[in-house]
């Protein structure tokens, strides 16, 4: 599904991945981890295509089209979602209407006809059900005083609605509480655990990984992928710390 | 007060950012005179559009206990200028809920005096300016507060929004106050949309556009909060920033 081959980008002229490689097939969930400054959410937000964050070097191939050649709406349309660590607030804009205008925009371009307001309501409560989000929230401005659980619980409802096919989860188990991580994990697992979709997290611990089981785990360090190995290698991480098993 | 003036030059404060060449043909303008009976409600919306040169100047006298609402929505393409003077008597209120949507070289303005002449009025002033282009928007506002006009409650919310480099917006709030206990906030904003709800949605899937509009149209909706044809100028507005982006 994914194929990025000696990624290369700089933020402010300054690298931060150095030749990155990983491989994503569909029905396959991997975890990136790795200590801060690693380039983690660098990569997500290069895969997603923020301004800023510059390839330099490298490709990644999703689905078999050049990803870098896409602007970020035509990536999210091709089915890439990136659920951010800091969800961000549009004052003013309802969370069902920011949604309903970007799914009809994805349908827009892949030559699907958009959802009527009923079709789409009835989606969303499904979705919302499912992530156990009042319906009432996604009558408010996109995210605007939602407290940190509440986004990244939005941002799952978000993911649900957009179905994409593959899914980057920036550490999305940041700022939850217990019994949110299990929502979410729940969320995750019961939205993109398909043979055709594949989902790529990333996270500083372990604790999400106990809820969405993954199949690789990778150790992002300096840059590149130092390690992989499968789910024990979560556990190593978690015991031994990032120094020794990275070195 | 129907003496013929000279027409302005830069000097004038209220005229200086003034289209002059475009205003000497309708020098002078016309007072426009509103007055809304004690305890009586009266509203008004003024539309301007088009390329035409166009200036008025309502001159509104609100007695005790009355209230008025003015929305205007300007989206000429050339020099347009609406002044407002409002006089409000004890236990009055005035709103003003306007929005300025230019591109290429308008050159949009509103003027205001809002004069607090006795107890107890509130003004509010709601001014939300999307330029774009070479397009100059300015709010040029002052709030006047009379001796023994205690109790006075006045708030300016001033924000302009730009979408290119070229445009230009200039701001205004002004006080005057002779009086001991007043309530006045004013707050004066200008930026640009904000690149991270930008990527954010694009990352949903909206186009730049798309996310441009939805962002904008939110801001320049809260001009019209409350407005007897909140929908009419709503739908107006979207019309005009479409054109924009």
């Amino acid at each position: 599904m994914l194929t990025i081959d000696n990624l290369q980008a700089t933020v402010a002229d300054k690298p931060i991945l150095k030749g990155l490689s990983l491989q994503i097939n569909a029905g396959e969930v991997h975890a990136i981890m790795g200590p801060n400054g690693a380039g983690k959410s660098t990569l997500g937000y290069t895969l997603g295509g923020r301004p800023g964050y510059e390839v330099t070097g490298g490709t990644a191939t999703f689905n078999g089209e050049d990803l870098f050649g896409l602007e970020p709406h035509e990536r999210a349309a091709a089915g890439l979602f990136l659920g951010f660590q800091y969800p961000v607030e549009i004052p003013g804009v309802s969370f069902v209407q920011f949604l309903r205008e970007s799914l009809n925009a994805q349908r827009k371009s892949r030559g699907d006809a958009p959802l009527s307001g009923g079709e789409f309501l009835k989606l969303a409560r499904t979705q919302a059900a499912l992530l156990k989000m009042d319906m009432e929230m996604l009558k408010r401005p996109v995210n605007v005083g939602f407290s940190g659980g509440e986004k990244k619980r939005a941002e799952m409802v978000q993911m649900g609605i957009l179905d994409p096919k593959l899914a980057i989860l920036d550490e999305t188990d940041s700022g939850l509480d217990i019994d949110a991580l299990r929502i979410v994990g729940d969320g995750i697992n019961g939205i993109m655990r398909r043979p055709d979709k594949a989902v790529l997290l990333i996270t500083h611990y372990q604790r999400l990984l106990d809820y969405v089981k993954p199949d690789f785990v990778h150790v992002l360090a300096g840059g590149r992928i130092v390690r992989t190995g499968g789910p024990e290698l979560a556990l190593e991480l978690e015991e031994h710390g990032y120094e020794a098993v990275a070195a | 007060m129907n003496q013929i003036a000279a027409l302005p030059t830069h000097r004038d404060e209220d005229y200086r950012y003034a289209d002059l060449d475009a205003l000497a043909p309708l020098w002078p303008v016309a007072r426009e005179k509103i007055r809304v009976a004690p305890g009586e409600s009266g509203t008004l919306s003024i539309v301007l559009s088009g390329y035409e040169a166009s200036a008025r100047h309502l001159v509104i006298d609100i007695a005790d206990g009355a209230s008025f609402d003015l929305r205007v929505l300007n989206t000429g393409t050339g020099f347009a200028r609406v002044a407002v003077d409002a006089r409000l008597s004890a236990k009055s209120e005035f709103t003003l809920g306007a929005a300025q949507l230019g591109g290429e070289s308008a050159n949009l303005e509103l003027v205001t005096e809002v004069a607090h002449l006795a107890p107890d009025a509130v003004s509010r002033q709601i001014v939300r300016s999307v330029l774009g282009g070479e397009a100059v928007g300015t709010y040029l506002g002052k709030v006047a507060v009379a001796r023994g006009a205690d109790g006075t409650d006045a708030s300016q919310s001033v924000r302009a929004m730009l979408l290119t480099r070229t445009a230009t917006a200039n701001a205004r709030p002004e006080l005057e106050i002779y009086a001991d206990d007043v309530k006045c906030a004013h707050g004066c904003a200008v930026g640009e949309l904000d690149g991270q709800a930008l990527f954010y949605m694009a990352q949903r899937g909206l186009p730049p556009e798309t996310a441009k509009r939805l962002m904008l149209q939110a801001f320049v909706a809260e001009a019209f909060v409350g407005a007897a044809d909140e929908e009419a100028l709503d739908a107006a507005s979207q019309a005009a920033l479409e054109a924009l982006l």
